[in-house]
């Protein structure tokens, strides 16, 4: 899961309980500068703000969150019984709001499911390359829209393939990390799901997964272009 | 492991809205058996198996415990190519136990898994690849001629091969099948056709052959056309054969490759070869289990007689291939009596173990026959101390009632279950007087 902003700095020690008992990644933030400072590189991946202690502050902070080319979500707000008039006109700068004093557990059920609607923390993870995706959520594969069925060890092979294309792996590297070291099968395995891999891809996408000649297996093209 | 591997299975179930999950297993005989579950049982099924009657198949229980349970094996799921693409099915193939858990006897899969586990525990992985033969024919009606589809010959190519377009659809769906295949042609005779499928552990092969039989079917069949597996259904011309490529490997290497040897051939290899020679005629029985193989079995036809090797003589039962670019992992023999009506689990597990006897108890190969040995008179087969494999059903059934080897390799209760069977067979057929006795006889005599 994406690091989250939280206002004020610190927040309520219930809500930092909070946060931490339900496994998010978080960090407190104090103001719009302190916000824009602690950024991550690939932003902040949501917000919870109170606005108990700053109402201003904690508006102004929504803003600045939200006003810009890729608003942050999703943005969940702490108010007060008598705050519940400030989010009339406000509907754009959060996604759901909770009453203070709040209940940890509604707080935990409204963040998982911003998060689920969103995307975030528990979006299906997908691997695709040329044509190829696999669907890492559902364990599902499929070629240019057309489902491919796998076995067990088939889909965690291309897997691990595709997870790293352009890699050149040995057979011994592939048989550690795709079958682990209990197999005893021995390096040929690897051989032979290779080939029924290629068969089940089909003629025109066998060519995915290429042989280095002494070497082992890359799936895809060379990072160096060859 | 296992517990990911069945989560999988259980998710592609639920993703690909699979509706029916069909439990594969064999008889004694070599017969696919399926029965099906629907998805809301598979989870319960691979936790702890599904019990069901054996008494009903052939060669399973006797009837006072009648009972087995059959317990899916989760790498081999796989959603069947045909069908409604919409709500497709899948098959898992299954290891039958008793309700005591431990393996069932009567369970040609059990077997196989046997030998390969004492292979193992010798330090030896067991891979081979079969070329298998069959012959397409028109819908067949009782008592007639079975018709051909074509009279092409060997290789031939015409654009109006309906065989070759029918080749071409098995061959994509055993490649969806987890199933590559490495070359494929027109064989000798009228309508047969040769797939020579790329090398696997024989248990994965075994499974791959009741696959593949029923893919051929299958497609065939969707196209109004018979393919059979029979081992001679047409006289006068080659019957249908399943050669059998082995090879053992330790860890990586093939252990049949010796660098320093002039045929780079390793005592590991000649041992076993020596295995199956001496053990040739116990084991022709299960390679070759119907009255009909014995009619292959016949000077003339590139099927083997007599039992002998050599490297580029195909008239011996083992043939030593020189592999291509002098590629060590490649090397291997080729076993050429068995054909494709017999029961793949069996006939690895009897091949597998009297190969390992070789190796066991260090016998020595004998030098190989170079000569055409369909030419030799027996005398001279003699004096090289050549012999026949059995002529027939009956006479392969008295070689093997005798086998240690055999009874061991099989278990006591699928070796007795087995000869009762077979001898049963036997006695129906001598008693039935056929048109070339009526044709030979009647006026004659």
């Amino acid at each position: 899961m994406e690091l989250a902003a939280v206002f004020p700095d610190p927040p309520p020690p219930d809500l930092a309980r909070t946060l931490d008992l339900g496994g998010f990644r978080w960090k407190a933030v104090g103001s719009t500068e302190a916000a824009a400072a602690n950024e991550p590189a690939a932003g902040w991946g949501g917000a919870v703000v109170s606005c108990d202690q700053d109402p201003e502050g904690a508006w102004a902070l929504c803003r600045s969150l939200r006003k810009r080319d890729t608003p942050v979500t999703p943005l969940l707000v702490l108010v007060s019984g008598s705050q519940l008039a400030d989010l009339e006109l406000r509907n754009d700068l959060f996604d759901d709001f909770c009453l203070t004093p709040f209940h940890p557990v509604e707080v935990e059920a409204r963040l998982k499911h911003l998060f689920w609607r969103g995307g975030g923390g528990v979006r299906p993870e997908l691997v695709e390359y040329s044509g190829l995706a696999l669907n890492l959520e559902t364990y599902q594969a499929s070629i240019e829209g057309r489902p491919l069925d796998l076995t067990y060890m088939e889909y965690e092979l291309l897997k691990f393939l595709a997870q790293n294309p352009g890699k050149v792996f040995t057979r011994e590297i592939l048989l550690s990390r795709v079958w682990g070291y209990e197999y005893y099968g021995g390096a040929r395995t690897v051989d032979v799901h290779i080939r029924r891999l290629r068969a089940k891809l089909g003629e025109e996408q066998a060519n995915l997964i290429q042989t280095v000649r002494s070497v082992g297996y890359r799936f895809g093209q060379s990072r160096w272009g060859t | 492991m296992l517990d990911s591997q069945r989560d999988y299975v259980l998710r592609t179930v639920e993703e690909r809205c699979v509706r029916l999950i069909r439990l594969w297993f064999t008889d004694v005989l070599g017969t696919l058996k399926s029965f099906a579950i629907s998805p809301a049982e598979l989870e319960n099924a691979l936790e702890d198996g599904m019990t069901f009657d054996g008494s009903s198949i052939d060669g399973f229980s006797r009837v006072q415990e009648s009972d087995v349970l059959a317990i899916p094996d989760p790498n081999t799921f796989e959603v069947l190519p045909w069908g409604d693409p919409k709500s497709p099915e899948a098959r898992v193939f299954c290891d039958i136990h008793g309700l005591d858990g431990t393996p069932f006897q009567g369970d040609p899969r059990q077997v196989l898994r046997r030998q390969l586990q004492a292979a193992h525990e010798a330090g030896f992985t067991f891979y081979v690849a079969p070329d298998i033969e069959f012959f397409y024919f028109a819908p067949p009606e009782r008592g007639t001629t079975p018709v051909p589809l074509d009279e092409a010959g060997f290789f031939d190519l015409t654009t109006t091969d309906v065989a070759g377009s029918l080749r071409k659809q098995t061959i994509r769906t055993l490649e969806t099948m987890s199933i590559p295949v490495e070359y494929s042609f027109h064989e000798d005779a009228p309508s047969q056709h040769e797939i020579d499928l790329r090398h696997d552990n024989a248990l994965t092969m075994a499974d791959n052959i009741m696959t593949f039989r029923l893919v051929v079917k299958e497609v065939a069949a969707a196209n109004g056309v018979h393919a059979t597996f029979m081992p001679k259904p047409l006289e006068g011309v080659q019957g249908s054969g399943m050669h059998v490529h082995m090879s053992l490997f330790r860890g990586d290497e093939n252990a049949f490759y010796d660098a320093d040897d002039p045929h780079n051939l390793s005592p590991v290899a000649k041992s076993f070869m020596a295995g199956l020679l001496r053990h040739a005629a116990e084991i022709t029985a299960i390679t070759n289990q119907t009255i009909n193989s014995y009619k292959r079995l016949v000077p003339g036809f590139e099927a083997p007689v007599h039992i002998s090797w050599a490297r580029n003589n195909r008239s011996g039962l083992i043939r030593v291939p020189i592999p291509k670019r002098g590629n060590p992992s490649a090397t291997r023999i080729e076993y050429r009596s068995p054909d494709p009506a017999c029961n793949p689990y069996l006939a690895f597990a009897v091949l597998l173990a009297a190969g390992m006897k070789g190796i066991a108890e260090g016998y020595v190969l004998e030098p190989e026959a170079e000569s055409n040995l369909f030419e030799l008179t027996d005398a001279q087969l003699g004096a090289l101390g050549i012999g026949q494999l059995p002529q027939s059903l009956s006479d392969s059934l008295k070689v093997m009632e005798r086998s240690e080897l055999v009874r061991e390799a099989l278990g006591e209760h699928i070796f007795e279950w087995f000869l009762r069977n077979k001898r049963n067979e036997w006695r129906g057929y001598k008693t039935h007087v056929s048109a070339y006795e009526i044709d030979r006889y009647l006026r004659a005599l």
